[in-house]
């Protein structure tokens, strides 16, 4: 398909704002601490909504999608258990130390806390970490700017990444931030009538529950599934978890469910993330950095209505087959296409040599069977297609273009992450158009200006600052910060073609989440709110935390996978899986486990190196409860905490 | 910080609610919307860019009269 004058306008006129945005911002860069903190000087509610912009990058939006389809609205969990109340523990609990000890960031404080060593640890870790992320969010932009748009993979990526490039180094943190709230407005106003427009065409909220049930009973129609279920699999949120592996298209147990993904990663991801926390520390005050998280969990938890319910329409609405709407399929690899279509030809021969038609179809009925893995293909084929494919070409040789789209018709594997995107082609008309595409990119940009700028911080002060340059002038950290920035850009770019290879990014994500930040949770746990956890319990905790994931990553898989140094499994098969994401949270469970372990244990060992004194102001027990004389009742974090939670648990008993 | 957020926010989406309901305008009627099931979608969703737009500009503008 082809855009509009009005789709280019509107992507361009979003282009010139944010850049704008940067160098009106250039202006108020001065010192190191302007560029990598934002001067801590934010207001809060811009704080708050660039905190869940920087989540919601591409892959939210896509993978968010992908999984609605896939699993239904037990997808929320990834927000009303796996972010709501970790975001109101962060408030809460520990944003009084993060904000008050003045660190500049997460291993900032763990070096505070602990000492040098777990901060290198962290800081290395946390580094590759933004880095694939944002090559993640990177690769999945520009793939579906080439299948939708037909522009060029290489291209899209570099003026992807040009853009954000420029407005992080002229108005580094703040600009990102500033920049983020826009992309928060511009990606719910531009999906919101996208949403609504499917929810409109399949009849409205309880039509396609209806079609959702035929779903849950007839996965293989539209090849989300292998088997049935029982009707409710996508449309309740906690009976087919409850229900065991077995009963939920996910695969998980609701042991895995409730502490690998609701306490672990979630955790682990919004309360140890300098990505998500250092928007919260660039707040103007205290009680501005504790709103921050709260600000961000009410939109946050409506967000599955936007994020969520596209996938759960484009499953229905496949299913029901109105309008003609099928899911996306995936693409055949032009490298594949020479082998396929020669293998076509060589089946076909045999029945050229079948004397009449009668015969033929018995034979063809015989090839077709096998034809699919006669045809070496990744993907899997319709045998129907084929059969039909193979007969005509027996009957008279067809062009190889010919048989390439019939090849490509014949697939059936779904691409999920082409979902949202079919969706946008089906109901934008010209000028709609536009602005939904505006919001995808500037839902990737939010991710990946979130990601580089934590990286940039995180290099500078707690890798280059620390060990490689001690003692330079602020403006030579500044120089560092927006080199590093270039740097960053770059490995994300080359990260973006390693994600390339993978076809479910979420899956990936997850999996380094379980290797990060997992493991991390339990040092921040134990050194939050217990003093006697020491130096050496934390670093060889995380470091057997972290350990644990990779033994855990190299001798499970999960079923149906093939073992190997992605899919896990590498050198061995000690445990298998009924799914991806169920082996991701207990992997998660068991590095979270171990390292909590450790580090209690190894902290009993050995001696205290930080006296009550030095640990004031970073652990729960000795530091004075904050107090805000100013602060209104009703604005406190404990209270407007537990109204969130409250309505976030009326959500999961309504959907339940 | 020296920037009101309020104020590109308001801009940039009133600038582009205006162009969408031009554009609306300028194609009401046209086979395109059959995609947006018969709605202009274009005119009414581009009104509800620019009422959004403009009442974040008025913000913005209000709290630069008081600075003042």
């Amino acid at each position: 398909m082809h855009l509009h004058l009005i789709d280019y306008a509107i992507m361009l006129i979003y282009v010139g704002f944010v850049v704008g945005i940067g160098f009106a911002l250039s202006r108020y860069m001065r010192t190191g601490a302007d560029f990598f903190l934002s001067g801590r000087s934010i207001p809060s509610w811009v704080c708050g909504l660039a905190f869940l912009s920087a989540n919601l990058g591409a892959l939210e939006l896509v993978g968010m999608a992908a999984s609605g389809a896939k699993y239904g609205i037990a997808t929320c969990h990834f927000y009303w258990l796996g972010a709501i109340p970790a975001m109101i523990f962060l408030a809460v609990f520990m944003m009084p130390f993060y904000y008050g000890s003045k660190a500049r960031s997460v291993p900032e404080y763990l070096k505070m806390r602990f000492d040098e060593r777990t901060r290198a640890f962290n800081s290395c870790t946390f580094a590759v970490m933004t880095v694939f992320a944002s090559g993640i969010s990177l690769n999945l932009l520009a793939q579906l700017l080439e299948s939708l748009l037909g522009w060029n993979y290489l291209a899209s990526l570099l003026v992807c990444s040009a853009v954000v490039l420029v407005y992080v180094l002229k108005g580094g943190l703040t600009s990102a931030m500033y920049t983020e709230v826009l992309q928060f407005f511009m990606i719910v106003l531009g999906f919101a009538p996208v949403v609504w427009l499917g929810l409109k065409d399949i009849g409205g909220w309880s039509a396609m529950k209806d079609a959702l049930r035929g779903v849950a009973l007839d996965p293989q129609k539209v090849g989300v599934n292998t088997h049935a279920f029982a009707p409710d699999a996508w449309t309740s949120a906690w009976k087919p978890v409850i229900a065991g592996p077995a009963a939920n298209p996910m695969g998980v147990d609701v042991f895995a469910m409730v502490f690998g993904l609701g306490f672990v990663l979630s955790f682990g991801y919004w309360c140890t993330n300098f990505l998500v926390v250092q928007r919260a520390m660039a707040a103007k005050d205290m009680a501005s950095a504790r709103r921050t998280p709260i600000i961000a969990a009410l939109p946050k938890m409506l967000f599955p209505a936007l994020v969520i319910l596209p996938g759960m329409i484009a499953v229905g609405l496949a299913f029901t087959g109105k309008g003609g709407y099928e899911l996306p399929k995936v693409q055949i690899a032009d490298g594949d296409f020479p082998a396929a279509v020669q293998a076509v030809k060589n089946v076909s021969t045999p029945y050229a040599s079948f004397g009449h038609t009668e015969v033929l179809s018995g034979q063809a009925a015989e090839l077709a069977a096998k034809s699919p893995s006669v045809i070496q293909l990744p993907q899997k084929l319709d045998p129907d297609k084929i059969e039909a494919l193979l007969k005509d070409e027996s009957a008279s040789p067809l062009p190889d273009d010919q048989i390439k789209a019939r090849l490509q018709d014949a697939v059936t594997d779904v691409d999920y992450n082409g979902i949202i995107l079919s969706l946008l082609k089906k109901y934008c008309p010209p000028g709609l158009m536009g602005l939904a595409l505006t919001a995808l990119l500037a839902s990737f940009m939010s991710g990946m200006a979130g990601n580089v700028t934590a990286f940039n911080t995180v290099w500078t002060y707690d890798l280059y600052q620390a060990y490689i340059a001690p003692n330079k002038s602020d403006a030579h950290y500044v120089f560092m910060g927006k080199m590093v920035t270039v740097v960053g850009i770059v490995l994300s770019i080359g990260c973006a073609y390693v994600a390339r290879e993978f076809p479910n990014a979420m899956d990936i994500v997850q999996l380094v989440f379980g290797f990060v930040n997992a493991p991390l949770f339990a040092t921040f746990l134990l050194g939050m709110f217990w003093a006697r956890a020491t130096s050496h319990g934390a670093f060889f905790g995380l470091v057997g935390g972290t350990l644990t994931s990779a033994l855990f990553h190299l001798f499970t898989m999960a079923t149906g996978n093939t073992p190997g140094w992605i899919k896990g499994a590498a050198l061995g098969t000690m445990w298998t899986f009924p799914s991806d994401m169920a082996r991701n949270f207990w992997l998660a469970s068991f590095a979270f486990t171990t390292c909590f372990l450790l580090t209690a244990f190894i902290s009993l060992a050995t001696r205290r190196t930080k006296s009550d004194e030095e640990l004031k102001g970073l652990v729960y027990s000795l530091t004075d409860k904050v107090d805000d004389p100013h602060q209104t009742w009703y604005s406190s974090p404990p209270l407007l905490g537990a109204v969130l939670l409250v309505f976030c648990l009326l959500l999961n008993l309504y959907f339940w | 910080m020296g920037l009101d957020l309020r104020l590109p926010i308001g801009m940039i989406f009133s600038l582009i609610g205006a162009l969408l309901v031009i554009y609306g305008l300028a194609t009401n009627g046209d086979p395109i919307y059959q995609a947006s099931l018969g709605l202009n979608i274009n005119l009414i969703w581009g009104g509800v860019l620019f009422v959004f737009g403009a009442i974040m500009l008025a913000f913005a503008l209000s709290a630069a009269r008081k600075k003042k």
